[in-house]
């Protein structure tokens, strides 16, 4: 059977650098195939070129034998290429629905948009990715992973003959996954072909029949899966050996760190109580929607509470006052990288350096180069892979962003550490960087509160697991007795182990 | 963020340095072809009609990076010089008195524009028209048509009096310790790397712990307060105080801002640049002047210039990207054709 889609000798480069060099592969229909490398490999790139959206600098497109010239993302999508990009592009003012069907609304006479159909539509493409979602809702303020599941309604409503799926899973945890893999392999099995990217590996054993490895710009290699082992495949991605797990070391735990008393913004989430100690790094999980990101909004004064305080060091912050909060020892880093956690028009240094800017004056003023030291120390610490310091932090590569908010609050040297999917698009051998430095900082004495949907990530590393059930705490679960079982009884609600 | 915007962005940062060059330019080729140009007298004229605009600009190109704009200005300096000439009118007769109390009239008119924007969460445009027209007609209800002119003539005279040994007016200093103490602040402080980033994105900045409602209420006070100190030198300098002193002036304002390479959107630009802005302007109008251009002319050229400068760095940034792909090699896979 000959490939449905064929890239040959694919390259693009960025004024020095080449994200893309003489790239080749194939998809076939019936196929799942996946795109592995690390951080800045190029995959995004590749999935861009693929969607119409850059013209690559050299190389060929062939689909079903006929060679395809795309000049952007309209052709791509009449050709019958779907893509969910890395980073969720909705229109925050329309509904839901109307982002689904956006440029191709159903239409009833006189050229008049057919609401209801649009909404039965939407409505019905939840039902089967089993989402729970009011398709007439606007889209602005949807959780990173709302609005990832959109993009993937969104993709998949357009029934196309190849689907491109650049880290759809990365906001997501288990329960979404399946529901989203089941689909997918409909899909898959109706004859159409699907290009995964990820950097979780299990999932990318459990779906894809072929895997593709990138490294710098260049294809490594593609095998197929069932001869393939995580840990080959790991060391084709870094060209050396990594441990792709990293062990928790032991800390002592000290006095409280960080009390949440009572906390509750109605409608939201109600009655919000626990503790974080100093040494100790406490868990928050959930299903998507139950409210574990508003709750850790509040603690840091992007929200107002309505009832109930927080406690940072026995002291009580002000309400609604993220300043008061940081300066209490509170760093908070942010779900939706693009939106909140950085400032993609402003460079890689005035990003990191952004919370701690007035630590970095002298006589109150920041003199040239107090805030590239500040920002080259964290950038080296954490493998940040940029041509220039100085570039506008859009250029960098996704998994390379979410290591610059990083950075950026854990050069503050905060007291109480909140992290919401820290590791979200990050590369395996990052990932266990990432876990290290924060099980060193536990053992430093900081207090860590981490919202992942990553189970494995939420098990290896946490002294105590809450879980959240539709914006009220149903479970604490100490470590020794945290399991993947327990955990996700306690957040379908099916199981009050408190 | 697509490629060419991000381009386009590296392309303004050197906006500044085009502004510079083009003031010296002006001067120049004005000095040389236009008789009066090269005389002492120009250029003491030029620095007096620069001076309430800069004065104005340097508050503005703050707010207008923080992604707001302030069109009451030229309103509040005409109802801060008719209530200062009322008091004039009815008995007090301080100069530093009267100062204070225009300043502070100044802080709390912006204050009010502030509070509307930052409390109330109105769009900055539609509350500052609003007080341009409220702020103008309360001007008129102080003094309706009358003027009040007679200051003392010492005041008027200290006002606009040269430096020893030129012709350019001592006041320039003012502008200038206040034009450093702005681009300081802005360039060179924490409070100006949060409006930067407050401009371009409000919520990242807040997550970073940048209070944005409290700085932009202080810009729109300090906005206030300097408007009111460009009233009292428009006063001075033409010896009268009416209610429809500076009328129109916030245009000359935003005009000289947004030549100066500061963006619309908010988030760009920088002070040096609206400054040469504000000189290249005012060389070239009355340059123009001197060459008896017409007046309908001079507002064409204006305008002209104001497009040129939004539109130039895109199309800067375009061409460096078609360069940049022509360079790298014939695509097998042509890109637009
Ligand atoms: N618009 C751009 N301008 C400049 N450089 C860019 C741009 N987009 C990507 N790059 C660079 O190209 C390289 C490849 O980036 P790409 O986004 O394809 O990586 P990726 O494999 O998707 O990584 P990740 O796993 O982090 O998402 C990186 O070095 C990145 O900095
Ligand atoms: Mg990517």
């Amino acid at each position: 059977m000959p490939p449905l889609l064929t890239l040959d000798g694919l390259s693009k480069s960025f004024g020095a650098v080449a994200a893309l060099q003489d790239v080749r592969l194939e998809l076939f229909g019936g196929e799942a195939h996946a795109l592995v490398g690390e951080n800045g490999a190029g995959k995004s790139t590749l999935v861009k070129i693929l969607a119409g959206v850059y013209p690559p600098d050299a190389g060929t497109i062939t689909l079903d034998g006929q060679p395809l010239s795309l000049s952007g993302p309209a052709d791509a999508r009449s050709a019958g290429i779907a893509v969910i990009y890395q980073e969720p592009t909705l229109f925050p003012d329309l509904s839901v629905a109307e982002n689904i069907f956006i440029g191709r609304q159903p239409l009833r006479s006189l050229r008049r948009i057919d609401l209801a159909k649009m909404r039965a539509r939407a409505a019905e493409l939840f039902a089967r990715l089993g989402v729970r979602l009011d398709p007439d809702r606007p889209a602005r303020g949807l959780s990173i992973a709302d609005q990832q599941l959109v993009e993937i309604a969104k993709a998949i409503s357009l029934e196309a003959r190849v689907l491109v799926m650049d880290e759809p899973t990365a906001a997501l945890s288990g329960v979404e996954v399946e529901r989203l893999f089941a689909v997918t392999r409909a899909l898959r099995d109706a004859g159409a072909a699907v290009l995964f990217i990820s950097h979780r590996f299990d999932e990318v054993f459990a779906l894809c029949q072929r895997i593709t490895v990138m490294r710098d710009g260049r294809r490594v290699s593609t095998g197929v899966t069932q001869s393939l082992t995580v840990d080959a495949v790991v060391r084709q991605m870094v060209g050396r050996e990594v441990s792709a797990m990293f062990d928790k070391q032991p800390a002592a735990i000290g006095e409280p760190r960080l009390e949440v008393r009572g906390l509750t913004r109605h409608g939201v989430f109600a009655d919000i109580g626990f503790t974080v100690h100093s040494g100790e790094i406490v868990a928050l999980a959930g299903l998507v929607g139950a409210g574990r990101s508003e709750v850790i909004r509040a603690i840091f004064g992007i929200d107002r509470r309505d009832a109930g305080e927080v406690l940072v060091d026995g002291a009580a912050l002000p309400n609604a006052d993220t300043a008061a909060a940081i300066k209490a020892g509170i760093a908070l880093v942010p779900e939706d990288r693009r939106q909140q956690g950085l400032v993609m028009e402003l460079s890689v240094e005035r990003n990191a350096t952004l919370p701690r800017r007035w630590a970095l004056t002298r006589a109150g003023l920041l003199f040239p180069g107090a805030e590239s030291r500040a920002a080259a120390t964290w950038a080296q610490r954490l493998q940040v892979k940029a041509a220039r310091l100085t570039d506008p932090v859009a250029t960098l590569s996704g998994g390379n962003q979410q290591k610059v908010v990083l950075a950026k609050w854990l050069a503050t040297a905060p007291r109480v550490l909140i992290v919401d999917e820290p590791t979200r698009g990050i590369d395996v051998g990052t990932k266990a960087e990432v876990h290290r430095l924060l099980s060193t900082l536990a053992a430093d004495g900081v207090a860590v509160l981490m919202v992942s949907s990553e189970l494995p990530e939420v098990l290896g590393m946490a002294d105590r697991v809450l879980v959240m059930h539709e914006g009220r705490l149903t479970a604490d679960i100490p470590r020794a007795r945290a399991g993947e079982e327990a955990v996700m009884l306690a957040a379908t609600g099916q199981a009050a182990a408190a | 963020m697509s490629d060419r915007a991000i381009r386009a962005r590296g392309a303004l940062g050197s906006w500044s340095a085009v502004m510079l060059v083009a003031l010296v330019a002006v001067a120049v080729v004005g000095s040389l072809t236009i008789d009066g140009v090269a005389s002492p007298r120009f250029w003491r004229f030029v620095t007096l009609e620069a001076i309430p605009i800069a004065l104005i600009a340097l508050p503005m190109t703050l707010i207008v990076i923080t992604g707001e704009i302030d069109l009451s200005v030229a309103s509040v300096l005409g109802l801060t010089c008719t209530v200062v000439g009322q008091l004039w009118v009815w008995g007090v007769s301080s100069l530093p008195a009267l100062i204070a109390i225009s300043l502070l009239m100044g802080a709390v008119l912006g204050a009010v524009n502030g509070l509307f924007v930052t409390g109330f969460g109105l769009p900055s445009l539609a509350v500052t028209i609003g007080t341009l027209a409220l702020y103008r007609g309360l001007a008129y209800v102080v003094l309706g048509d009358r003027a009040v002119a007679n200051y003392p003539v010492a005041w008027t005279t200290s006002a606009i009096k040269p430096l020893p040994g030129t012709t350019i007016p001592w006041v320039i200093l003012v502008v200038a310790a206040l034009a450093v103490i702005f681009a300081v602040v802005l360039h060179a402080t924490p409070i100006g790397r949060g409006l930067y980033a407050m401009g371009n994105n409000a919520e990242a900045a807040r997550f970073a712990g940048v209070n944005v409602r409290q700085a932009k209420f202080w810009l729109f006070v300090a906005s206030g307060a300097m408007s009111a100190l460009a009233g009292v030198f428009w006063t001075l300098r033409f010896a009268s105080a009416r209610a429809d002193n500076g009328t129109g002036l916030e245009l000359a304002v935003v005009a000289a801002v947004l030549l100066g390479g500061v963006s619309i959107f908010g988030g760009r630009g920088a002070l040096l640049g609206v400054l040469a802005s504000v000189c290249l302007l005012g060389v070239l109008r009355n340059a123009l002047q001197l060459a008896y251009v017409p007046e309908n002319t001079l507002t064409v050229i204006t305008g002209s210039l104001l497009i040129a400068s939004v539109v130039g760095p895109n199309v800067v940034g375009m061409l460096r990207e078609r360069l940049r792909r022509r360079r790298s090699n014939a695509p097998t896979v042509s890109p637009s054709s």
